[in-house]
């Protein structure tokens, strides 16, 4: 079963688990324009690489920030907000 | 024959014509290239040449002829979707369909099966309901049926799935049908090839060249091509390709994958589809369940299985088809899927002049493959937006209109 590293109860399965996407800036919805604001609500670094996601532990509501390689499926670290 | 053999073996030339030429030399300049040598991207190679009499082009594909999504689908054409504009859109393409045996000269063995969408809520039957009357208002055969319907023309289901989540009714797509998927991919090829165009295997990508916000060229890993206009239908690999032409999209990769049972008699002769168990279920014409399941759960740019997926989806089949529980599964694979954010395709012209992308194709893609073919060749061909198309238009998330189809595209919702 896949495991995901969680900071505070350490390698859970990954069905403990749900995934949150990219962390991203968000830009100020009153100052930014509307295209800077489609940007950062639909459009995303598509392409493979070494990613910032959200992950969420749902048994101890944990929200933290875990680095993936999303070609190898390898997490690198995760840490707390 | 022996003497024909050994006869044949002197010459370079197959004495059987061919699927498709595969001419060793790539030309400097084409007037179309076409990335992807998937249905998607051969179909639009097809009606370039035949709707459209544009014959020097190049399909370039990495690995070989239909060997990403358009051969690793379950097979499904239907178009009881929920939007008008989908409907409408995947009529047209399931019309094409039932057409192309003939077009070929080759059997892709289109079977019309009927297409039951189960609903297990009171929620999910009134989207059924809405579907149904969307569905007709188009002209498309669908209508909300209920238990007693469905188990005198599936008698080996439980509607009671266990007791857990009953059966309340279905949304039948009398229409629905599956299709050999290769050879959807090998006839559009072999059209394509026999008219002129160029299909160029183990040619993969590496650049798009532009200049002043048009495309001049392509680089490849077997040199470079210079031509106005670029086609790219790379499903699963949109965004590494948008990457290299210098703009974003939202589309987000996730694997689809699927299994199939061992061969066994026939007994299931409809497609059977069950969102709120993330199923859906055909039984292919050499007797094996072909069965898929929902996406999985966050992006990766792999074709890796997953045992997670397995468990997960028999768990639910058995729901359904009890007696099934002897039988072995004897292969599973993936896909990477274009997810978009309402769950519809991105097709048309992008903010490079001259590149035109379809993509987006998620879950949904194997359906579309004679209709995209036809509307992007047409868009290639006259730099125009058919009409038909205009609502699955890059720009449609920026102008914040988007479609809605999440309900009907795809089982995990």
């Amino acid at each position: 079963m896949k495991l995901v590293p969680c900071p505070l109860n350490g390698w859970r399965p990954a069905s403990e688990f749900s995934y949150g996407g990219p962390v991203e800036e968000m830009p100020d919805p009153q100052q930014c324009s509307d295209e800077a604001w489609m940007e950062y609500v639909f459009s995303h670094e598509g392409a493979p690489g070494v990613k910032q996601e959200w992950w969420y532990h749902i048994a101890s509501g944990t929200w933290f920030v875990a680095e993936r390689d999303t070609v190898a499926d390898k997490f690198i670290r995760s840490y707390l907000p | 024959m022996a003497h024909q053999l050994l006869r044949f073996a002197m010459y370079k030339d197959h004495p059987e014509p061919r699927m498709f030429n595969t001419p060793d030399e790539l030309q400097d300049s084409y007037d179309v290239v076409i990335i992807g040598g998937g249905g998607h991207g051969l179909a639009a190679a097809y009606y370039l040449a035949k709707d459209h009499g544009i014959t020097n082009v190049a399909v370039l594909e990495k690995g070989y002829i239909g060997g990403g999504n358009t051969g690793r689908n379950t097979t499904i054409v239907r178009s009881n979707y929920l939007t008008p504009e989908g409907v409408q859109f995947y009529d047209r393409s399931v019309r094409l369909f039932q057409d192309l045996s003939q077009d070929f000269d080759l059997n892709i063995f289109y079977s019309t099966r009927g297409h039951y969408t189960l609903a297990h809520t009171e929620a999910s039957l009134n989207t059924m309901r809405w579907r149904a009357e969307v569905n007709k208002h188009y002209d498309v055969d669908s209508e909300v049926v209920y238990p007693r319907e469905i188990q005198s023309d599936v008698p080996e289901m439980d509607l009671e799935c266990g007791g857990e989540m009953p059966v309340m009714g279905a949304l039948y797509h009398a229409p629905g049908a599956i299709a050999r998927h290769d050879a959807v991919a090998w006839g559009y090829g072999k059209g394509a090839s026999l008219r002129g165009a160029e299909i160029h295997q183990k040619t993969e990508v590496t650049g798009i060249n532009a200049e002043s916000g048009r495309v001049v060229g392509v680089e490849t890993n077997r040199g470079t091509i210079r031509t106005n206009k670029v086609l790219c239908a790379v499903a699963g690999f949109t965004p590494r390709v948008t990457e290299m032409a210098g703009f974003s999209t939202p589309i987000e990769i996730r694997p689809l994958q699927a299994a199939v049972s061992e061969p066994h008699k026939p007994w299931l002769d409809t497609i059977i589809v069950s969102g709120t168990l993330h199923t859906y279920i055909n039984q292919s014409s050499r007797g094996e369940l072909v069965m898929g399941s929902a996406l999985d759960p966050y992006e990766l740019h792999s074709t890796r299985s997953s045992l997670d997926f397995t468990e997960g989806l028999i768990d639910n089949a058995l729901d359904l088809f009890p007696f099934t529980s002897e039988l072995k599964v004897v292969r599973q694979w993936a896909g990477m899927a274009d997810i978009t954010p309402d769950f519809a395709p991105i097709m048309g012209k992008t903010p490079l002049d001259g590149f035109y992308l379809d993509s987006g194709w998620g879950t949904w893609g194997f359906k579309a493959t004679p209709i995209s073919g036809k509307t992007m060749s047409e868009l290639v061909a006259t730099d125009r937006v058919p009409e038909l198309i205009h609502p699955f238009r890059l720009s449609r998330f920026a102008e914040n209109r988007l479609m809605g189809e999440r309900a009907a595209a795809s089982v995990g919702h």
